[in-house]
């Protein structure tokens, strides 16, 4: 049971290296390239605490091999902000108070981009039918969804407003 | 948690998976399409292959195409491409619809067509739909390739017709064009498997129901199709009262398990209530 | 005071500053436990008992030890002599039984998910490898799961040294205390009185997961005699102190530290087993040693909360005035005790009584030991279950009286004007006002519609019928007094400890004794001290987490950061500005009794000369001009002990749609409007009412751990203990009404458990007031869809039953009490 040779590219650096093929894609981002940011909350799939884009598209890097990346491009939270300017996603999250103890929220934020490259203006619903695979336990996903409202640019949701999308 | 360690191939072609396959001997092999069922279990080492086999570099197994009276899908299409693809839109709108509603937007990103359908997980939304619109299996082996009907392809619990050293390669689903659709999934929150799932698709000719197929999720080990729903349905008009009196025949035939999420008694309940519901949305 | 207060210049106070926190938080760069690496680290696998009762007949670990990169295997036997005993710090009786809890299990399991040997590898991938190499055999033993059937003579013991499987019987009653009447006698008068009823009903409070999102993790670094630890946990100081006392070793060896911690809910309160046998095992290999558990292990081993089956017994006149109450629990410990596990129900013995004026009070609680992972807090910790039944049981007196629920709270309830009031429990409510709170719920809900809108689903039977629920609370948080904790034979104070370090460039390092998971600390608390030293709120930088950073403090639990925490920030800047006032005298050459101190600045009273903190600071600093006689230095420390607890309450309006024909509860509206004193920001005060509203109405509609009957946890994963996601969560509209508290200087009110310990009861009673025409009473939590649509089934056959509005007034003979006592289930016979 030896090693593979993978080549990806992830938040913009080329990366070469021999992985173990039962080696998770989010084992290989923490402990070979150092990107912490992307964390692992269960191991269901579920949670989606580990989300990050592969081509373009969020997956759940606990739910995909490292030997299956080869030739792919990653981007995880650590490569959303450019030239130092945060992603509008994530400076609603911080307007919006979207996040509180913050460990869903690099997945959280990952899923809301892919969200709304799907779907720049959504509804309440639609937002969260889009974040159905990412659990978090603290904020009752009010300000998440205000804050994806919000980097929609569609306007604040109206928090004080009962009756909405349930 | 890390899977069991495993060794790996990741064949060009199908020749070549099958190649690979049959050269494993004695050798568990583990066939890897999506990876969203499989890895997960790994993960949990509920399963621990010699060999993954992963079909994900097999061009020839993604893409749909329009093949005369029906439309073909290649099993390694991901849900989120059946939830996209114009043709399954127009002509399998059903399969479309249920798709969407599969798992959440990351695991559709990944999971796939053919690799649902084979693992065949008796709360999986994919195989009733493809069961009501008789879908045809086209699995390849060693020996060539044979096509596989609906009512034959799912056998027993997590258990297809792909045999051993099989692949799973194309799905044929005959063309429903203009027929309305709906699927109406029952879970208990987002995230969580079916309770009970109803595919319903529907032919409305001048108000009355022409034809209509339905098939029921997790109404027992296998998916089922509700022939006595189907029949009761032709021939009547696309009312909320008769479609609601046709679905109190949706659990005929079904043999639903007990289990942590619900007891036979009111699955058999939810699938008259699901299916009325289903068929009147399908109708528009 | 006021959000910005004129005559003190508080400017930060009642802001909604955005996080400090986010930064690292949005962008990935925070510290988890679980990045951190050392050199030379090794990982740990922990194998797991599957059995729930059973005695080890043999381990064979020779395999795992031959595995590749296998640095050590060791059983329960191999650090039994060492690994101590997890200390439970809350005897609530002199004669309470308390097994002893090994970190890793030697001969004997007592719950499914005790560990029973601990791997050693290079890697976490090869520790686990290992570990499915160990092979156990196990003797199985009887198992005991059901608290009904623990408790009778004769049940097998789930700890055989203890001779029983109750831990400890604990009883408050106000005619022995003297706080109010013989419950007893209040309830014999009212059975014998016409104009009086009775009231018995059962409620079951389910087991539940705390399921922070952040699995827990530590990391042990031996240096010597030194140990470093990380750990995800809420308490790094409680942590090193129980460190300390288990191995024996001195506390001034350990240094605690909790980096970013993602999330805790009373989940992380402990010495774990897993954070001791880490300790052990880096010890013994001397090198840095990581453990970090997977979701289902945390599911598995991580303490569970709630769990409780409730007696209640209520008596009252028939014009709706309460006269007694008596309360009667069994609670689940699980199979060990925890840091205070048989404490969480007495935490709920003063809060039965909520909000009203109840005259006579007895609450017993009968802690039985299963062979179940023990429970310990879990938000809200005893104040949700009391709640619960009490906000239960109003509902069911109104709808047996035949009056609208809100009528018959506000008629039992304290009146605002009435505060301070000390209740029948012997806690002074030191301030609220109920009627202002409900007043803007009821406006905001639009209740009287949803009523009218209720009455004509009703008329027209329409298959989606509403429901609504009131959840009018209390609770008593910031824990706590540390005589009352003495008072109650907690092995602890409640104080917190806060020191402030002036730097010379007039820079503030504020160090605080809570230990932050989530809560916002470092801005809030920024928020304070800027308002307190008149020193911009970007200047201030908030340290916790780090035993030797702050080296004494009793962490976050308990709503307590704020109400006593801050508070001690307070006494600390109060102590910065006392020894900086001789030195700004001195500068500015005037009496220190002529300095005043505003908005960051001294000044001679009557004059415009003044100096600034900064200016203090930097010249304290510098010390080449200050006055004899004085130490050249600032900084200062407190210690805070609160002389009460914090009694936030809050008016709860919830609306749910039932689907009939499948059972589905959907929550259509949901208002809450709470009290929590003066607010620092409501931005985060908003947040933690959002997130405290999400778990308790999880606890209605989705959540719970089972178990099987060998005893083995059906729920361990996520696909199967069903947290909500967002497209489950409605949305919630929520305000605040303000009374201050008088027994701390900024009147705040803890907020971090409010929203849990309200919303369970509130949306039970929509769940029940939407089935009432099918004369359903109660229904078992979760309300799943089958157990709502079952509840409904079982009474249609029943032609007699029939709708009762709560709004008639009519009084309708009340039915007969027929509630089977200690069932647990008698919701009409849904499952």
């Amino acid at each position: 049971m030896g090693t593979r040779r993978i080549s990806v590219t992830v938040d913009g650096v080329a990366y070469s290296d021999d992985v173990e093929p039962r080696t998770l894609l989010v084992h290989y981002l923490r402990e070979r390239l150092g990107k912490t940011g992307t964390v692992v909350g269960c191991d269901t799939s579920n949670c989606g605490a580990c989300t990050v884009h592969l081509d373009g598209r969020s997956v759940k890097s606990c739910s995909v091999l490292a030997v299956q990346v080869d030739g792919s491009d990653v981007t995880t939270i650590e490569g959303l902000a450019q030239n130092g300017e945060l992603h509008p996603v994530q400076q609603a999250f911080h307007e919006n108070h979207g996040l509180q103890c913050g460990y869903c929220t690099p997945g959280m934020i990952m899923q809301a981009v892919d969200l709304l490259k799907d779907n720049p203006d959504p509804s309440d619903a639609e937002i969260r039918e889009g974040l159905e695979g990412n659990l978090c336990r603290c904020t009752g996903y009010q300000n998440i969804v205000k804050s994806v409202k919000a980097a929609a640019g569609a306007g604040s949701v109206s928090a004080g407003v009962a009756g909405g999308a349930a | 948690m890390i899977p069991a360690a495993f060794d790996y191939e990741s064949p060009a072609s199908i020749d070549e998976a099958l190649q690979v396959i049959a050269g494993a001997g004695d050798r568990e092999v583990k066939v890897l399409a999506g990876g969203q069922s499989l890895i997960p279990v790994l993960r949990l080492r509920m399963n621990a292959p010699d060999l993954v086999v992963d079909l994900g570099r097999i061009a020839e197994l993604r893409g749909v195409r329009d093949d005369g009276d029906a439309i073909a899908i290649g099993a390694m299409t991901t849900h989120d491409d059946v939830t996209r693809e114009p043709l399954i839109r127009q002509h399998a709108l059903l399969l479309s619809l249920a798709a969407q509603t599969v798992a959440d937007p990351q695991v559709r990103h990944r999971g796939t067509f053919g690799g649902s359908l084979a693992h065949a997980d008796p709360a999986a939304d994919m195989p009733a739909p493809a069961l009501a619109l008789g879908a045809e299996f086209v699995i390849a082996g060693p020996s060539g390739r044979r096509t596989v009907g609906a009512s034959d392809f799912f056998t027993d619990l997590f258990t297809t017709a792909i045999g051993e050293g099989e692949l799973l390669v194309e799905v044929r689903v005959p063309k429903h064009t203009g027929w309305g659709a709906h699927y109406e999934k029952f879970n208990h929150v987002a995230h969580t498997w079916s309770i009970v799932g109803v595919a319903a698709a529907v032919r409305v000719e001048g108000g009355t129901i022409a034809e209509a197929k339905v098939g029921l999720t997790n109404m027992g080990l296998v998916p089922i199709r509700a022939t006595a729903v189907e029949q009761a349905l032709v021939g009547q008009p696309a009312t909320a009262d008769a479609i609601r009196a046709a679905a109190q025949n949706a659990d005929q035939g079904t043999n639903p398990m007990s289990d942590a999420s619900a007891d036979e008694h009111y699955r058999r309940h939810l699938a008259k209530v699901l299916t009325g519901r289903a068929v009147l949305a399908a109708v528009g | 005071m006021t959000a910005v207060d004129e005559t003190t210049g508080a400017k930060e106070f009642g802001q909604s500053r955005r996080r400090k926190e986010d930064a690292r938080l949005i962008t990935g760069r925070t510290k988890w436990t679980d990045n951190i690496v050392l050199p030379g680290m090794a990982h740990l696998a922990m194998v797991r008992s599957p059995v729930a009762s059973g005695t080890i007949a043999s381990i064979d670990v020779a395999d795992a030890k031959a595995s590749p990169g296998v640095l050590g295997v060791w059983t329960g036997a191999d650090l039994d002599a060492e690994q101590g005993d997890l200390p439970c710090a809350w005897a609530i009786t002199p004669d309470m039984k308390h097994p002893r809890r090994p970190a890793v299990a030697a001969g004997r399991v007592k719950f499914a998910g005790e560990i029973v040997a601990v791997i050693a590898a290079r890697s976490a991938a090869e520790a686990r490898d290992a570990a499915d190499k160990v092979l156990v055999d196990y003797d199985d033993l009887p198992v005991v799961l059901d608290m009904n059937e623990a408790i009778k003579e004769g049940t097998p013991l789930v700890h055989e040294e203890l001779g029983t499987n109750v831990n400890a019987v604990w009883v408050f009653n106000s005619g022995e205390a003297g706080t109010g009447g013989n419950v007893d006698e209040a309830i014999e008068a009212a059975r014998a009185d016409a104009d009086s009823i009775v009231l018995e009903r059962t409620f079951r409070q389910q087991r539940l997961v705390p399921a922070f999102m952040e699995p827990r993790s530590t990391v042990v670094d031996p240096t010597g005699e030194q140990l470093t630890v990380w750990s995800a946990t809420q308490v790094p100081h409680i942590a090193r102190f129980l460190l300390a006392v288990v191995l024996g070793i001195s506390e001034s060896k350990v240094r605690f530290i909790a980096p970013d911690v993602g999330g805790g809910f009373g989940g992380k309160i402990h010495l774990s087993p897993e954070e001791v046998a880490t300790v052990l095992i880096a010890r013994k290999l001397g090198k840095p040693v990581k453990y970090t558990e997977t979701r289902s292990e945390s599911i598995q081993s991580a303490h569970h909360g709630r769990d409780q089956i409730q007696r209640i017994t209520m008596a009252a006149k028939k014009d709706g005035t309460v006269t007694g109450l008596k309360v009667d629990l069994l609670a689940d410990m699980g199979a060990y005790l925890g840091l205070v596990t048989p404490g969480v129900p007495v935490l709920g013995a003063f809060m039965f009584n909520a909000i009203y004026k109840i005259p006579a009070y007895e609450f017993k609680c009968t802690n039985v030991f299963t062979n179940k992972v023990l429970t310990d807090a879990y938000r809200g910790a005893g104040r949700p279950e009391a709640t619960y039944a009490i906000e239960r049981m109003m509902d069911t007196l109104a709808n047996e009286l035949g009056v609208d629920p809100l009528a018959l709270r506000e008629k039992n309830w304290i009146k605002h004007e009435e505060f301070p009031f000390t209740t029948v429990c012997g806690l002074t409510y030191d301030s609220g006002n109920y009627e202002a709170a409900t007043s803007r719920a009821v406006e905001l809900f639009d209740y009287e519609g949803l009523r009218r809108e209720q009455a004509e689903r009703r008329a027209r039977k329409d298959p989606i019928q509403l429901g609504i629920g009131i959840s009018t609370f209390t609770e008593m948080c910031g824990l706590a007094p540390s005589r009352v904790l003495g008072s109650l034979n907690y092995g602890a104070g409640g104080w917190e400890y806060s020191a402030i370090r002036m730097l010379p460039t007039g820079k503030v390092e504020v160090l605080t004794g809570a230990s932050a998971h989530g809560q916002g600390h470092e801005t809030a608390f920024s928020q304070i001290v800027a308002d307190q030293l008149g020193v911009p709120f970007e200047d201030v930088e908030i340290l916790h987490g780090d035993t030797q950073i702050t080296h004494k403090g009793l962490d976050t639990y308990g709503s307590r950061s704020l109400v006593v925490g801050g508070i001690a920030i307070v006494k600390a800047a109060e102590k910065v500005i006392e020894k900086a006032k001789p030195i700004a005298a001195h500068l500015l050459e005037a009496n220190v009794a002529d300095i005043e101190f505003d908005s960051g600045k001294f000044s001679v009273a009557g004059t415009d000369k003044g100096v600034t903190i900064q200016e203090v600071a930097l010249a304290t600093f510098a010390a080449h001009n200050y006055p004899e006689g004085i130490e050249p230095s600032i900084d200062a420390d407190a210690t805070f002990d609160p002389e009460n607890f914090s009694y936030p309450h809050g008016t709860h309006l919830c609306a749910t749609e039932i689907d009939t024909e499948t059972g589905k509860v959907t929550i259509r509206k949901y208002v809450c409007v709470d009290d929590i004193g003066t607010v620092v920001n409501p931005l985060i005060a908003e947040g933690q009412v959002h997130g405290g509203l999400a778990q308790g109405i999880a606890q209605a509609l989705w959540e719970e751990a089972r178990h099987d009957e060998s005893g083995t946890l059906t729920t361990a994963t996520f696909v199967d203990y069903t947290l909500p996601t967002a497209a489950d969560m409605p949305f919630f509209t929520t305000d605040m009404t303000e009374t201050a508290s008088t027994s701390n200087p900024l009147g705040v009110k803890g907020v971090g458990e409010a929203g849990t310990i309200a919303s369970t009861p509130a949306v039970i009673n929509a769940v029940v007031d939407a089935l009432r025409p099918w004369g359903v009473d109660d229904i078992q939590m979760p309300t799943t869809a089958q157990r709502v649509w079952k509840a409904i089934q079982g009474k249609e056959f029943d032609a007699s039953v029939g709708a009762k509005d709560t709004r008639d007034g009519s009084h309708e003979a009340a039915p007969g009490n027929g509630a089977p006592l200690w069932s647990g289930n008698e919701s009409g016979g849904a499952q």
